[in-house]
C-alpha cells in the first residue's frame, strides 16, 4: 500500500478534478461537495511533490543531503500509467473480487473431504476443529486446522501469518545499526541471538574483528539467554500438560535473569546490548557477582525441577514414546535445534562451527536417543546445564580489554573525544545521521537459537542501509515437521508435542 | 395396622419426626451453608495454590483478597447472557442449573453429628437428611449432576464443548463404578447405607475405616478426583487442550452456576471421604467430645481432604484420554472388585 498510495497520487496529477479529489478523499464520503473536492485536489498537489522520498529507500540512497532531487516526474510508472480509472466505486469491486477469492481460497482448505485414504473409517467419523489463532495452547497466534477422529488426530494444518510485523522489510528501511532493535523482536524470546546473527552477518561484510572481552560477554548473554528460553519453554510446556506450578518456578528464575540483563544494559527484554563491532556497554561492577550467585544457584533449581517431573509418573508416561519422528525425516524437513538432538544427531552450531570463541569452552551436547518429547524434555534440561557451565567458565575467564572494535567507521568514538578531536565529531555526526557504510555483497550468518539454527542473511548494496534482510528462524523450519509428529495420536499429544517444538509466532511470521 | 407402622419407620428414617418448621429452617440453613461455603473454598484454593506457585494469590480486593470471590461473582452476574448460535436453547439455559441443583442438593447428605442436638428446646439432627440410603442417594445426586455436564456441552453447538461432552460421557460414567464398588467395602463394613449410621459405626469399632478399607479409600478418593473433575483427571475441560470444555460456550451467571457446582463437587468430595473414611464428627481419643464441636470438627476434617486436592492440583500434570480409561476400567475397577470380596471373605470368616 505504502508504494502505491504516491503514485496514485501522481497519476491523477494531470487528470482535472475528478480523478485526483477521489484519490486523495479516499476515505472521505463520496458525496463530499465540491468545495471538498478542490480542497482534495490542492492536498493532492502538495504531497505528491514529498512523497517519493520514501519510494527510493530501496535502492541506493545517495541524495540523502539533497532531498529535492527525487521529484515528481521521475518515476517512470507514474508517467506511463496516465488516465487510469481510480474511482471508489471500481475499487470497491476490485476489493469484492478479492474478498471472494480469499474467501474460495478459505473454504476450500477442507480436510475431511481430502482424508479417503488417511482415515480408517468412514469419513462421517471425522471432525474438523479449528484451534486457534486463539486457543490457550497454540504459544501465540497459531492456527491449527486439526481433523480428528473422537479422541485421534488424524491430520493437521499449521496456519501462521497472525502475527506478520514485516520486520525484515521494516529492517531495510533502517541504517545498519539502527535495524537492531527491529531485527530483536523477531523471535521475542531470543534476542541475544537475533542480534548476534544479525550483527555477526553484517561483521562478515564489514570484515571486522571482534574484540575477545565482547565476545566473552556476548557468549555469557547469548547462554542466559538460552537458559531464558528454556524455562519459558519449560513453564508452558508443563502448564500445557497440566503441572501448573513449574511455571511459577521457571518463571522465577526467569525473573534472576531479566534482573541481568536489566543491570547490564538496562532492559529486561529486546536489549540491544550486542552490537555491530562489540557490546554496547562493558558490564557494571557488581555484575559478574550477581551473574556467579546465579550460575551456582541455578544447577540446583534444575535439580528441583526434575524431581518434580523427571520421577512423576503421569508426566513420564505423558512425554514417553509421543510425538517421535526419526531423525532421518527431520533431517528432510530441514529441523535443527533441540528437536533434532533428540532424536540422537549430535548437531550443534556451537561446535560445528565455532562463532564467537565457543571454541574456547568446554561443554558437552546432550542428545536424546529416540526423539519423543521426552527427550526432547531431557535435552532442553541438559541444555541448561551446559550453559550454565559455559557461563561459569566465560565470567572467570573473562579477558581484559575493549568491548568495541576500534575502527571508527563503524563504533562510535568514546564521549570525551568529542569535545576535542574533530575527526571524532565527524566520525560521531556521520554514524548517527547516516549510518555505516557496508562494502556490496551477501552474507548468511547462522548460530546455535535456542530452537535450532537461526541464520541471519544480509545482502548490501553498499549504501547505509541493507538491501535486504532475512531470517532462517528455525520455529518456521520446525513447525513444518509438526503433521508427521501428532499424525494417529491424541489431541493431548498433539498439544504436548506443540509444546515441546516450542514455536515462537513471532520469529515464524516475522 | 402394619402399614402405618411401616410408614411412620420409613418416615422416621428420614427425620420426618422433626416437627415441619424444623425442617424447613434446617433445608434453608443448610442450603446458605453450602452456598457459602462456595466462595470460601474458591478463594482458599487461589490462596493455597498462590502459596504453592511462589506468589501471594489473590489480595487486593478486601484484606488479604477476602472479597475476591464476591468480586469475581458480581463480575460474572453483570456479564452478558451469551447463548452461540446454534445451541439449543432451553437445554444450555437448563443444564448449568441441574449441575448446580444436583451439586448443592449432595450436601444435605452430610451428616454433622451424631446424636440430634438440642436447639432453643427442640431436637435437630444436625443433616438435611439422614436416609437408610444416604450413599444410594449421594451417587443418584452425582450422577444426575453429569447429565449437567452432558448436555451442556451438547447443547451448546461448539466442537469444544462437544468433544468435553463426550469425555464428560466416558470419564464419568466409568469412574463412577469404581467410586460406588470401593465403597462396598466400607457398606459391609458398616452393615448400613446410611451415612450418620457408617460414621457412628467407627466410633462404636473404634477404628476410622480409612485403616481396615486403606485400599478402598485410596480408590474412593481417585474415583473421587476424576468424578468432580479435578487434576490429574480434569479432562473434561483440559484448558490447554479444550479451551475449556464442556463450558467453553458459557459465560457471565451460567458459567457461575458451573462453577458453584464444581466447588461443591469439591466441598463435598472433602467432606465425604471424612464422613466415610475420617470418622466424620469423631475426635481421636477423645470419645465424649461436646455435641457442639461436631460440626467443625467435620468441617476441619473436610478442609484438611480439599487441601489434599488442592496440593494434588498444584502439583500433577494431566494424564491423557486413553490412560484415564485403562487406568479407571483395568486398574481400579478390578483393584475395588478384589476389595470388596476380600472385604466379605474377612467379614464372614472372622
Amino acid at each position: 500500500m505504502t508504494e502505491e498510495r504516491p503514485k496514485d497520487e501522481e497519476r491523477d496529477g494531470p487528470v482535472p478534478e475528478d480523478g485526483s479529489a477521489a484519490a486523495a478523499t479516499r476515505e472521505h464520503d463520496m458525496d463530499a461537495t465540491t468545495g471538498e473536492r478542490e480542497r482534495g485536489a490542492r492536498i493532492a498537489d502538495e504531497t505528491s511533490g514529498t512523497t517519493p522520498q520514501g519510494d527510493t529507500s530501496g535502492q541506493p540512497n545517495e541524495g540523502d543531503a539533497h532531498p529535492g532531487t527525487t521529484g515528481t516526474g521521475q518515476d517512470p510508472e507514474a508517467a506511463s500509467g496516465g488516465g487510469a480509472p481510480t474511482a471508489l466505486k471500481e475499487r470497491d469491486e476490485d476489493w469484492e473480487e478479492l474478498t471472494k477469492r480469499y474467501r474460495a481460497s478459505e473454504a476450500s482448505i477442507d480436510f475431511s473431504t481430502q482424508l479417503g485414504a488417511v482415515a480408517t473409517q468412514d469419513e462421517a467419523e471425522l471432525l474438523t476443529i479449528n484451534m486457534g489463532p486463539h486457543h490457550p495452547a497454540t504459544h501465540g497466534v497459531l492456527r491449527l486446522l486439526t481433523t480428528l477422529e473422537g479422541e485421534v488426530v488424524r491430520d493437521v494444518k499449521p496456519i501462521i501469518g497472525y502475527l506478520h510485523t514485516g520486520i525484515e522489510k521494516t529492517a531495510e528501511d533502517k541504517a545498519y545499526w539502527k535495524a537492531i532493535p527491529v531485527v530483536e523482536r523477531m523471535d521475542y524470546l531470543a534476542y541475544y541471538f537475533n542480534a548476534q546473527a544479525y550483527c555477526g552477518a553484517v561483521e562478515d561484510l564489514l570484515d571486522l574483528d571482534v574484540p575477545k572481552r565482547a565476545q566473552y560477554l556476548r557468549v555469557i548473554h547469548l547462554e542466559l539467554n538460552r537458559i531464558m528460553s528454556h524455562l519459558v519453554w519449560l513453564g508452558t510446556t508443563a502448564l500445557d500438560i497440566g503441572a501448573m506450578s513449574i511455571l511459577w518456578y521457571a518463571f522465577r528464575e526467569r525473573e534472576t535473569i531479566l534482573d541481568l540483563f536489566e543491570y547490564s544494559s538496562g532492559q529486561r527484554m529486546h536489549t540491544r546490548f550486542i552490537q555491530i563491532g562489540g557490546v554496547a556497554d562493558d558490564i557494571p561492577a557488581g555484575w559478574a557477582d550477581k551473574l556467579l550467585r546465579f550460575v551456582e544457584e541455578m544447577p540446583r533449581r534444575l535439580d528441583q525441577y526434575e524431581a518434580m517431573l523427571s520421577k512423576n509418573e503421569i508426566f513420564l508416561q505423558r512425554m514417553k514414546d509421543t510425538g517421535a519422528v526419526s531423525a532421518e525425516k527431520l533431517q528432510e524437513w530441514g529441523v535443527t535445534g533441540p528437536l533434532l538432538r533428540a532424536a540422537g544427531v549430535p548437531w550443534d552450531l556451537r561446535k560445528a562451527t565455532p562463532y564467537s570463541s565457543y571454541d574456547d569452552f568446554d561443554f558437552k551436547i546432550p542428545v536424546g536417543t529416540t526423539g519423543d518429547n521426552y527427550d526432547r524434555y531431557a535435552v532442553r534440561i541438559g541444555e541448561m546445564r551446559e550453559s550454565v557451565k559455559i557461563i561459569h567458565q566465560a565470567i572467570e575467564g573473562l579477558p581484559e580489554g575493549p568491548v568495541m572494535t576500534g575502527d571508527r567507521k563503524v563504533a562510535l568514538p568514546p564521549r570525551h573525544e568529542l569535545a576535542t578531536s574533530m575527526e571524532a565529531l565527524i566520525h560521531h555526526f556521520k554514524l548517527v545521521t547516516e549510518g555505516m557504510r557496508v562494502p556490496e555483497g551477501e552474507s548468511y550468518y547462522p548460530i546455535e537459537g535456542p530452537r535450532g539454527e537461526l541464520g541471519c542473511f544480509v545482502r548490501s548494496d553498499g549504501s547505509s542501509k541493507p538491501a535486504r534482510v532475512h531470517m532462517r528462524d528455525p520455529s518456521f523450519i520446525n513447525l513444518q515437521a509438526y503433521g508427521d509428529m501428532v499424525r494417529g495420536g491424541y489431541i493431548a499429544d498433539m498439544i504436548a508435542t506443540l509444546a515441546c517444538i516450542d514455536p515462537l509466532l513471532g520469529g515464524i511470521d516475522r | 395396622m402394619t402399614q402405618l407402622t411401616e410408614a411412620t419407620t420409613v418416615l422416621s428414617a428420614i427425620n420426618a419426626y422433626e416437627p415441619w418448621y424444623v425442617q424447613i429452617i434446617k433445608t434453608l440453613i443448610i442450603f446458605v451453608i453450602g452456598f457459602s461455603l462456595v466462595p470460601l473454598a474458591l478463594l482458599y484454593e487461589r490462596k493455597l495454590l498462590g502459596r504453592f506457585q511462589n506468589r501471594p494469590g489473590p489480595n487486593r480486593v478486601g484484606i488479604y483478597g477476602s472479597l475476591q470471590p464476591m468480586a469475581d461473582i458480581g463480575k460474572l452476574l453483570f456479564k452478558e447472557q451469551f447463548k452461540p448460535r446454534g445451541a439449543i436453547g432451553w437445554l444450555f439455559v437448563l443444564s448449568p442449573l441441574i449441575a448446580m441443583v444436583s451439586a448443592l442438593a449432595t450436601f444435605m447428605l452430610v451428616p454433622f453429628s451424631g446424636a440430634p442436638q438440642d436447639i432453643l428446646g427442640t431436637d435437630v439432627g444436625l443433616y438435611g437428611l439422614d436416609s437408610d440410603i444416604g450413599l444410594l442417594l449421594f451417587f443418584a445426586l452425582s450422577a444426575i449432576g453429569a447429565y449437567g455436564v452432558l448436555l451442556g456441552g451438547w447443547s451448546s453447538a461448539s466442537k469444544y464443548s462437544f468433544l468435553g461432552a463426550m469425555r464428560a460421557a466416558a470419564q464419568l460414567i466409568s469412574y463412577e463404578a469404581s467410586q460406588a464398588l470401593a465403597l462396598l467395602g466400607v457398606v459391609m463394613t458398616a452393615g448400613s447405607l446410611s451415612l450418620s449410621e457408617i460414621v457412628d459405626q467407627q466410633g462404636d469399632q473404634g477404628i476410622w475405616f480409612l485403616v481396615p478399607q486403606i485400599v478402598g479409600a485410596f480408590i474412593f478418593f481417585v474415583a473421587t478426583l476424576a468424578e468432580i473433575n479435578r487434576t490429574p483427571f480434569d479432562l473434561l475441560e483440559a484448558d490447554s487442550e479444550l479451551v475449556a470444555g464442556f463450558m467453553t460456550e458459557y459465560g457471565g451467571g451460567r458459567f457461575a452456576l458451573y462453577y458453584v457446582a464444581e466447588y461443591v463437587h469439591l466441598i463435598m468430595a472433602g467432606a465425604m471421604f471424612s464422613t466415610l473414611f475420617l470418622g466424620g464428627w469423631h475426635i481421636p481419643f477423645w470419645q465424649d467430645a461436646p455435641g457442639f464441636l461436631d460440626p467443625f470438627v467435620v468441617l476441619a476434617k473436610t478442609v484438611v481432604m480439599v487441601s489434599i486436592i488442592i496440593w494434588i492440583r498444584a502439583t500433577l500434570p494431566r494424564v491423557r484420554y486413553d490412560q484415564l480409561m485403562s487406568f479407571g476400567w483395568k486398574i481400579l475397577l478390578p483393584l475395588a472388585t478384589l476389595n470388596a470380596l476380600v472385604t466379605a471373605i474377612v467379614l464372614v470368616a472372622f
